[in-house]
């Protein structure tokens, strides 16, 4: 096995465990450091293969941003340094269940669809920014574009919901 | 691969990064380093004298010549302070914190191109003065900078006190509201260079810099960059007078040291991305590139130097004359002033460089049709302009400075008690408390 795949399987073995470890660690904080180490495993998946455009995006987003958010919340509600017991919830075995379906079906779905595509990582247009672009504004404009409404929809779902209760105060004429 | 243009070699291909020998990659990794710790010595004692200049004060003048190793005997005196660990604690990530932020602050400068192509002495090779180089480089120096938050967010919250934790708090809302204007405002960069590699922007701006054509996006870089390194007049997250030091209120010794040490990598860096993206990185200013050597050797490392050091002073110069701003007015200028005007300008560009791509239109329309824009523009913001609307009055409450048994500033509508002056007669015509804040705030809305 070359070394790329041995460190790919490496990056696979981390993400898989850290994101075990993200619904077992008693501490919530820890519980959002350990989503970041899969996520940054992830990254360096992307990286392996050569998508070197979308690892950095992954890394800058999920890792930069999303879970920068998601602490944020964590502070600003209840994050207490201290082991926290109770946090597990009392459908273990279901969600267990529940997530290792779902992980046999995407497992599935990507076997029969690519089981036997061979794409060539060493050349340079796989992942980079030209052809992610091209990608994405070519052949996907159209998802690309519902996505972003999908999106702006949800912003003001957010803003709408979060002063539902002010304006229902005020606005009474 | 290495174009021989007016004597100057500047690396034309990303293919001529990587093929350095260990030890050459090694050595500029160390050079690098070095740099940056020195620089950090000279530019604590930079501001410390630029500060005390504006104050009129001498500053720090007694150790070394000029007072320059002040800064290493304050290093050498925290590596011998006691190393406290808070009670309340969580050990790994109090210790983890400060680590994070400092590696952060350094990975970021493996891809700032520091000169062109150079003999390397002693040895008949050739290399750039740049560590390395990525097809996605200025992403990759935001990415670093993204999670460099990470030290200042895990250290406010594990040190188990309120104020690192508020400090931890601000700087995190803070840090991705700027960056999402900072990352919009490279947008226009990018679409210039049609490149997101450090080392082909430059390259891109040998016949114009960038903070020239894309102003704009220079001012709000330049803007965001200040709220992004928690630099006056945007350091809310360490407010002294709010926070006691916010995030490292409870570091000290050799961890607050590196809190300290990656504060002043991360101005050097959002300095030289700026320089690299903006002024031309490492190439000569107008009137010394008329010397064709001037962008050859190691001189440019002296310009890249010089034009990071003036956003430094400018650092320092805002540090030392503006007062901080309160929270909900920094985060009204990020979301409400630079990423709109960022957007915008973003669409606009786009435009633009459309236009000029497919070669189809000339430049007097295109500048006519701007200054239609911007009369355009002024017209709605004059016409489109209404009288505020009038906002309902707030049921009059008298203020009651102990409202619920703890001193509380007054609410909206509320005015403060005017502090009766001393000496002053009492059971003179003084108008009752209640008429008299109505009357003001009457007279004020009528202005």
């Amino acid at each position: 096995m070359s070394v790329v795949g041995l460190l790919f399987l490496l990056m696979g073995a981390m993400a898989v465990g850290s994101a075990l470890l993200v619904v077992t660690t008693a501490r919530l904080v820890h519980s959002a450091l350990w989503l970041v180490v899969t996520l940054g495993a992830l990254a360096g998946c992307y990286l392996l293969l050569g998508a070197e455009f979308v690892a950095w995006v992954q890394i800058l987003i999920y890792v930069g941003a999303v879970v920068v958010l998601l602490l944020f919340a964590l502070m600003l509600t209840r994050a207490p340094t201290g082991v926290q017991t109770g946090l597990t919830t009392g459908n273990r075995v279901v969600a267990a269940a529940t997530a290792g379906v779902v992980g046999l079906v995407l497992v599935t779905v990507v076997v029969a669809g690519f089981g036997g595509a061979r794409v060539s990582v060493d050349e340079e247009s796989v992942g980079s920014a030209t052809s992610m672009g091209d990608a994405i504004f070519r052949h996907w404009v159209l998802p690309f574009e519902v996505l972003s409404v999908l999106l702006l929809a949800a912003l003001v779902g957010a803003i709408v919901l979060s002063r539902g209760r002010a304006s229902s105060g005020e606005e009474t004429p | 691969m290495i174009v021989q243009a007016l004597g100057v070699r500047t690396v034309d291909d990303l293919s001529e990064f990587g093929t350095d020998p260990w030890w050459l990659s090694l050595i500029k990794a160390v050079l690098i380093f070095v740099f940056l710790l020195l620089l950090t010595l000279f530019n604590i004692w930079f501001e410390r004298r630029v500060v005390a200049r504006m104050q009129h004060r001498a500053g720090p003048n007694k150790n070394g010549p000029f007072g320059l190793l002040q800064s290493l005997a304050d290093a050498m005196k925290l590596m011998l302070k006691e190393d406290i660990m808070v009670k309340a604690a969580d050990r790994l990530l109090y210790v983890l914190a400060p680590v994070i932020s400092v590696i952060m602050a350094f990975l970021a400068f493996a891809v700032i191109p520091f000169g062109p192509v150079v003999d390397v002495p002693f040895t008949d090779r050739q290399t750039p003065l740049q560590l390395t180089d990525l097809p996605v480089g200025v992403l990759f120096v935001i990415a670093v900078a993204s999670v460099g938050i990470y030290g200042i967010v895990l250290g406010g919250w594990a040190s188990g006190s309120t104020y690192s934790l508020l400090g931890g708090m601000r700087s995190t809302a803070q840090v991705i509201s700027y960056e999402v204007a900072m990352s919009l405002a490279l947008v226009a960069v990018f679409l210039y260079a049609g490149s997101l590699s450090t080392s082909e922007i430059v390259n891109a701006q040998q016949r114009l810099w960038y903070a020239l054509i894309l102003l704009p996006s220079f001012i709000i870089f330049w803007v965001s960059m200040v709220g992004e390194t928690n630099r006056a007049p945007f350091d809310m997250p360490e407010a002294e007078g709010e926070l006691v030091a916010g995030y490292f209120t409870e570091y000290s010794s050799m961890k607050f040291a590196m809190f300290f040490l990656a504060e002043y990598i991360n101005m050097v860096t959002v300095s030289a991305v700026a320089t690299t993206l903006f002024l031309g990185g490492w190439r000569a200013p107008w009137p010394l590139s008329l010397w064709d050597g001037a962008n050859a050797g190691y001189w440019p490392v002296l310009w890249f130097l010089a034009k990071v050091m003036m956003f430094m002073f400018v650092f320092v110069w805002l540090r030392g004359t503006l007062p901080r701003v309160r929270y909900d007015q920094f985060m009204a200028l990020g979301w409400k002033v630079l990423i709109p005007v960022a957007l915008l300008w973003t669409v606009a560009v786009a435009t633009i460089r459309a236009m000029t791509l497919d070669g189809g239109l000339d430049r007097r329309v295109l500048v006519g049709g701007a200054l239609v824009a911007v009369l355009l523009f002024l017209l709605l913001s004059i016409v489109g302009e209404r009288a505020p609307k009038e906002e309902p009055e707030a049921e009059e409450q008298p203020f009651d400075p102990f409202a619920g048994g703890y001193p509380v500033p007054p609410m909206p509508g509320q005015r403060l008690p005017r502090p009766e002056p001393a000496g002053v007669v009492p059971g003179g015509a003084q108008p009752d408390q209640e008429d008299d804040t109505a009357r003001r705030s009457a007279t004020e809305e009528g202005d």
